[in-house]
């Protein structure tokens, strides 16, 4: 079993934690910035194993988290309508909007097809040109390079019948956002190794030197996780604030300038609303002038749309690092997998999903969702 | 129109999704909720794959399922094998040493005679194989467009044979967990087949009848607490199964489980726990500490069970839950799945 020998390999695991609890001499506390460290880290119990002193921060590096309520009930109205086939990424399909779920638009009817890349909603607009075919282009600089494909693509094939609900996001102004926050805690980020492979590492200096926190590039894996720390601790413990690259088998300092290139034609930069978070400046992307024609939100007319949160969901803190799931009153008890109030609780990187799956043991205990039932249709009506 | 200040529970949806037939918590409460207080039955024992029945004296293990796979020929089998291995597994998991199949064909109107005859193929071989004989039938066919060409249900029944007595309550702490081989390849060999995706190598179902394998265990102990077969939702599935059905909990050692580099692969790219990933021809057994290293050998003389590994053990704390060990030397739960795996986005 190769895939889990080189990553996950016990004895080399061990030598880095042995290196980080030599290396710790007080309490630091590192953001991952990236959901998919996140789930790493609550699966292979990471945290239970640093050291103490070392405390993991979840960041907002989740793209379905992150997505805004009005965007997911753009997409139920669209994937509503007769003559659309809406693609998308699986994980979005259970994230909650005002109300429903993109699930519950299918089995109402709606034609909503899970691909697996965004040129199978391409091909699929190809093999139906009396139907409209949609595809959710979300997340962050990792997805939005082929999804900017596809547009591109799409106008040079001339398919017509094809457009993009866009809600791409960036993570440097995230990290911005999360260091203005006044009650941050964050003393250095493990930066998420998959955005840096397609972006590089250009973005960061100049951050790590205005809030000087150390920025250290990684992995997804468990021992890409631990060298993380253990470059960041090191940093901190000697009082530097520098970017690391520390997946450099991923990771060049240019990153990809081919999809990067893609990037600058098809989309441009814009304020973008962060699902609990709000609106960060600069902060995401939308199709650029020549390829708004392909903007399923003009295309679709759906701009007076009235949007819900469930008040008592704190995901927007989650996200922030300000709460750990598990001290949200709702945790556990109205919201679970199965009756998810926030989508933090639905993404497969959310950090609340991630919690109630892997974690229900060594939490606090609090009645599990077995003992107490969601809440009823009555409960949840308003007037 | 959209008056709900948060989105009702799943168990509350006023239509069936895709996730009522996953085989995870959301299949078990539609059975539960709507078909067990319509048909006057409330035995747990009704929930799982097949029933022990008692005839003229004879035991008999009876047990149905539905197939309506797509596409209908894949990497290692057809919706044939499944038809005749599924029906023949619920019921050797039952102990029972199967014998008798029906067979329910549902065609739909335009699909060619030529796939016909070769799911009828597929079906007849497979029961051959497996040594059961498909004794009744029934045809129909649906108008075009309200089916995916072809789907089969099979019924079967078998014999248990005295002293067997498989069923979870009878899992105590100290049973050992014994899987029978590589898991996750039906499921990945399905998606890579119906999505056109492609891992690297090719990936087979391991789509085959257990029947033999089960005679083989029994014949070393006829003291088995329990066996499933992981179909859908997988072995994580099964396990929670055994863990509620039993009250006790397990512990699994994440780094025996066989995951096939591949499979483990596909699952890293589509953000899938080979866990929870389909199979069509592997099995779980809860055995006895005393009886563990025999049953394991038994198994492994057996073709189906020639890689059979201990992954772990019944223990008294958390019960109903099932826990693993990672590789690292953390802890983590392997929650029962809720529906359907969703492939995650990046
Ligand atoms: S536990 Fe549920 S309600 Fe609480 S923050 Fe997470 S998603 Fe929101």
């Amino acid at each position: 079993m190769k895939y889990v020998d080189e990553f996950q390999d016990p004895d080399l695991a061990a030598r880095l934690l042995d290196d980080i609890r030599a290396a710790v001499t007080r309490p630091w506390a590192l953001m991952e910035v990236c959901g998919g460290q996140t789930h790493t880290i609550i699966r292979h119990g990471i945290d239970q194993l640093l050291p103490d002193e070392v405390e993991l921060i979840h960041g907002p590096g989740c793209p379905v988290c992150v997505t805004p309520l009005e965007v997911i009930d753009k997409a139920l109205e669209i994937a509503s309508r007769p003559g659309v086939i809406f693609c998308s990424f699986g994980d979005m399909l259970r994230v909650p909007g005002t109300g429903r779920d993109l699930f519950q638009v299918r089995g109402a009817g709606g034609d909503v097809r899970v691909v697996y890349s965004p040129l199978d909603a391409l091909r699929i607009a190809r093999e139906n040109p009396d139907r409209e075919v949609v595809f959710f282009g979300i997340g962050f600089e990792t997805t939005a390079p082929p999804n900017a494909m596809t547009v591109y693509q799409a106008r040079k094939h001339d398919i017509r019948n094809f457009s993009l609900l866009v809600s791409h996001v960036r993570v440097p102004p995230a990290i911005e956002a999360v260091m203005q926050s006044p009650d941050c805690r964050v003393q250095g980020f493990l930066a998420a190794g998959h955005v840096c492979s397609v972006m590089g590492t250009r973005e960061y200096p100049a951050l790590a030197e205005r809030y000087r926190v150390p920025i250290v590039v990684t992995g997804f894996e468990p021992l890409d996780i631990l060298e993380g720390v253990r470059r960041t601790v090191r940093q901190l413990e000697r009082g530097e604030h520098s970017v690391v690259n520390a997946y450099p088998r991923a990771v060049r300092d240019e990153g990809n300038p081919a999809a990067r290139a893609m990037l600058d034609d098809v989309f441009e930069v814009t304020d973008r609303a962060w699902r609990g978070i709000g609106v960060i400046a600069d902060s995401g992307w939308r199709l650029s002038e020549r390829y708004r024609a392909y903007d399923a939100e003009h295309r679709f007319q759906v701009g007076d749309i009235a949007t819900r949160e469930p008040a008592e969901c704190r995901s927007g803190e989650v996200l922030q690092g300000l709460l750990k799931p598990h001290e949200c009153e709702a945790f556990g008890t109205t919201c679970t997998p199965r009756t998810p109030l926030g989508a933090t609780m639905v993404s497969s990187e959310g950090a609340c999903a991630a919690y109630f799956l892997y974690r229900r043991l060594d939490l606090p205990a609090r009645p599990t969702a077995a003992a107490v039932p969601g809440p009823s249709l009555e409960d949840s009506t308003v007037g | 129109m959209l008056s709900w200040t948060c989105p009702a529970p799943l168990r509350d949806r006023p239509r069936v999704v895709m996730g009522h037939g996953g085989g995870g918590a959301l299949s078990a409460e539609l059975v539960e909720q709507i078909f067990l207080p319509a048909l006057g039955g409330t035995a747990r024992a009704a929930l799982t794959d097949s029933a022990a029945v008692e005839l003229g004296g004879a035991r008999l293990a009876f047990s149905t399922d539905s197939f309506v796979v797509r596409p209908l020929f894949f990497p290692g089998g057809s919706i044939g094998d499944l038809a005749v291995n599924g029906t023949v597994n619920d019921l050797a998991m039952s102990g029972a040493r199967p014998a008798y199949l029906s067979c329910g064909v549902i065609l739909e109107e335009g699909v060619e005679l030529d796939t016909v005859v070769e799911v009828a193929a597929a079906i007849g071989a497979a029961a051959r194989t497996a040594g059961v004989r498909v004794v009744t039938g029934d045809t129909k066919v649906v108008e075009a467009g309200h089916g995916d060409g072809v789907y089969l249900n099979t019924a079967g029944i078998g014999l248990i044979p005295p002293g067997v007595d498989l069923r979870p309550e009878r899992v105590v702490p100290g049973d050992v967990v014994i899987v029978s081989g590589a898991i996750g390849l039906h499921g990945v060999a399905i998606l890579s087949e119906r999505e056109n995706l492609r891992f690297g190598t090719d990936i087979e179902s391991d789509c085959a009848a257990l029947g033999g394998l089960v005679e083989a265990m029994l014949a070393v102990t006829p003291d088995l607490h329990v066996l499933r077969d992981p179909t859908r939702g997988g072995l994580a599935a099964s396990l929670n199964e055994i863990a509620v059905g039993s009250g006790t909990g397990i512990v699994v050692r994440e780094r025996s489980v066989p995951v096939p580099p591949p499979v483990a692969s596909a699952c890293a790219m589509l953000g899938l726990d080979p866990m929870y990933v389909a199979n069509e021809g592997k099995l779980v057994a809860f055995v006895p500490r005393e009886h563990a290293e025999a049953v394991l050998a038994a198994m492994r003389g057996h073709e189906r069970g020639a890689e059979a590994v201990i992954i772990g053990e019944v223990v008294e704390e958390h019960p109903g839950m099932v826990v693993a060990r990672t590789a690292l030397g953390g802890t983590r739960v392997v929650d029962m799945p809720l529906g359907e795996q969703l492939p995650r986005i990046c």
